[in-house]
């Protein structure tokens, strides 16, 4: 996540003018944000047996950041159902901003586990996990766990991917998708080239436009790198970074949501949403350290799409044009099929090409 | 390469280019450089977005970001102009400031949920090629950049802005008055800039999300440069980035282009502007009184 780089110090700063405009504008909040090393001491220690956990959230982006809100949804929703205490900091940056809260937390708050992407901040996350043996630390990563507390996970949500593909290479006419991404980092390609490969299984003749925005969110740019695909003659938009729906939308075109379910955005488009819930892994972790059983591992399979870490909603008939129902029904019958563990989706790495043509 | 699209698609993204731009030669040409371009545009487009969320209505919302950017050009100039700040300090603190005001206002009000859709500024002429293009593009091109070239070069308030931006002294002993000269500026090119930044939630997206802007307001600091100083080569080199970003966008999708690295694609409207100023920016002139404060001594 390393090119969204949006310094923490922006949000404080900006407190005391923001506080001012709320009181104007009479509206109520809510306030997530407890800025590191302030949040006040609530129940015992971390590790206590029989009492809450502590958890804490280390953000490097903003949580409105889809990759990060998902993280932060799931710890939001154990919290509430009274499993833990959650308390988080977001936007930390890339600037070294990440170690010194890191730290701080470690020293003041003592947390049982910290929760965080290191995408961008690999070595900090790692320098304080190994100075802090006693916290388990979770953290979003492409690199491997470190013994003996170093765990790390990613999103793995190929398999949705796929399904996705499948039914855009069976709605298009044209034969020509289009895929927008952010950068064109593993995780993303693993995304991009299931989709492809969901597409090619249904329609042999498909071509897929593959643009990267360089960002990880810059909607005006990917609404434009959409309707550049279109004008290629892209007629089914796969959106994986936010924008791309509008451009759907004004062209009246299909089009597939991603991270959250987006099909509030534009009912008549989104024909489903590929989506991650970080549920299953926070669950998980929690579960380990109650039972003194955590250890450093990669958490990736509770990411997986058969464990309930990722799915691909209902596929929204309701679309412009309507989908077939034997597209649907095939569809459904590869989901079960991963499920099953019948059907594997294939996780490709490389960056695709700019026009992925038929082999 | 599809010629309508791409025609489409440069005026999309020349339109935020376009206002900024021309908002800050009228405020560099009365002397102030005014790095709260990047904030401006961020506030701008925040400001609009949420008159438009809370009464439907995308012309209350332009208003808004208009209110929003004069605000934003008077804090300037309370900074530079009345307390006499570093110009560098002061703009830098206005973006960081608009921006984390944004921010956290929208973290307050939306709570890190999901975007919220309002209405938007529809597209006009809707598949007449060229024509095609959103009321605030046809009004910064038809209405804007002519009026902002006659007010600099044949009004009194031009001639005024441009005394007091080279010479502030012999301003001041000609009975103008620097100080009100420079927050007439700010405001206006303040103003414009908002425009450009609600621009993007307005028409572009119909909804606000962080980091709305992405530096284009920096671009618009380089364009200006670019431009010297000038409205028509400032609306000139706005089209030619946003050429360049359509064309690549295209370009790269294309079988013959698909496998150059996209690191120059990207690069290539940012190496467009850069190119042209390292050819057409050599001998420049600054206004005379560029980042200087004025005093009466």
């Amino acid at each position: 996540m390393a090119a969204h780089v949006n310094p923490s110090r922006r949000i404080f700063i900006g407190a005391g003018l923001g506080g001012a405009l709320l009181a104007l504008t009479g509206c109520g909040g809510r306030t997530g944000d407890v800025p590191a090393g302030t949040a006040p001491a609530q129940g015992s220690t971390g590790g206590g047996a029989g009492s809450k956990l502590k958890v804490f959230g280390a953000y490097a982006t903003p949580i409105e950041e889809p990759w990060d809100g998902v993280i932060h949804q799931a710890l939001q929703k154990v919290a509430d159902e009274g499993l833990i205490t959650y308390t988080h900091s977001d936007n930390i940056g890339y600037d070294g901003g990440m170690e010194r809260i890191l730290r701080d937390v470690c020293n003041t708050d003592k947390p049982a586990i910290i929760f965080g992407d290191a995408f961008g901040n690999e070595d900090p996350t790692r320098a304080v996990a190994k100075d802090f043996p006693d916290v388990a630390f979770a953290f979003g990563s492409g690199e491997e766990e470190v013994a003996p507390n170093y765990s790390v996970f990613d999103n793995w949500i190929h398999d949705p991917a796929y399904l996705a593909g499948m039914l855009c290479g069976g709605m298009t006419k044209s034969n020509v998708l289009g895929v927008v991404g952010g950068l064109p980092v593993p995780e993303v390609n693993r995304i991009v080239n299931a989709f492809i490969k969901g597409a090619q299984e249904v329609n042999p003749k498909v071509s897929v436009k593959v643009t990267f925005i360089n960002s990880w969110f810059d909607p005006a740019k990917a609404k434009q790198a959409a309707l550049a695909q279109v004008a290629a003659g892209a007629d089914v938009l796969f959106a994986e970074r936010a924008g791309v729906i509008e451009a759907a939308k004004e062209k009246g075109l299909l089009s597939i949501g991603c991270m959250g379910d987006q099909k509030e955005q534009a009912p008549e488009s989104v024909m489903a949403s590929v989506t991650w819930n970080m549920e299953p892994t926070v669950r998980a972790v929690i579960e380990a350290v109650q039972s003194g059983t955590f250890s450093a591992s990669n958490l990736k399979d509770h990411s997986f799409m058969k464990n309930g870490g990722s799915d691909l909603t209902e596929v929204n008939t309701a679309v412009a044009g309507g989908i077939p129902q034997d597209l649907v029904g095939r569809v459904a019958a590869r989901k079960a099929e991963m499920k099953s563990g019948a059907f594997t989706t294939p996780v490709i790495e490389t960056t695709p090409a700019g026009s992925v043509e038929l082999s | 390469m599809n010629v309508v699209a791409l025609i489409a698609a440069t005026l999309v993204t020349a339109t935020p280019l376009l206002y900024a731009t021309i908002g800050e030669i009228i405020t560099e040409r009365s002397g102030i450089l005014n790095l709260g371009i990047e904030g401006t545009m961020y506030a701008g487009a925040f400001g609009g977005f949420i008159v438009t969320a809370n009464t439907g209505s995308p012309l209350l919302g332009l208003l808004a970001a208009v209110v929003t950017g004069m605000l934003a050009g008077g804090l300037m100039g309370l900074l530079t102009v009345t307390l006499g700040v570093n110009q560098h300090v002061a703009g830098i603190g206005t973006t960081l400031l608009l921006i984390g005001a944004s921010e956290f206002s929208n973290r307050l009000l939306f709570g890190g949920g999901s975007l919220t859709q309002t209405a938007k500024f529809a597209l006009l002429f809707t598949g007449v090629p060229v024509l095609e293009m959103y009321l605030l593009t046809m009004l910064g091109l038809a209405v804007v950049a002519p009026l902002a070239w006659w007010l600099l070069r044949s009004t009194g308030l031009g001639l005024r802005l441009r005394a007091v931006g080279e010479n502030p002294e012999a301003a001041d002993a000609a009975g103008i008055s620097v100080e009100r000269t420079r927050y007439v500026a700010l405001v206006i090119g303040g103003a414009l800039m908002a425009v450009g930044g609600a621009f993007l939630t307005l028409a572009v997206l119909g909804t606000f999300t962080l980091n709305i802007t992405n530096g284009r307001g920096w671009v618009a600091i380089a364009l200006v440069i670019f431009a010297r100083w000038r409205i028509w080569p400032a609306v000139a080199s706005a089209l030619l980035f946003a050429v360049v970003d359509a064309a690549q966008l295209q370009l790269a999708i294309t079988p013959t282009f698909a496998h150059v690295p996209r690191e120059l694609m990207i690069a290539l409207p940012y190496l467009a502007v850069i190119i042209a100023l390292a050819v057409a920016g050599r001998g420049l002139r600054y206004p005379g009184a560029y980042l200087k404060p004025y005093r009466r001594t």
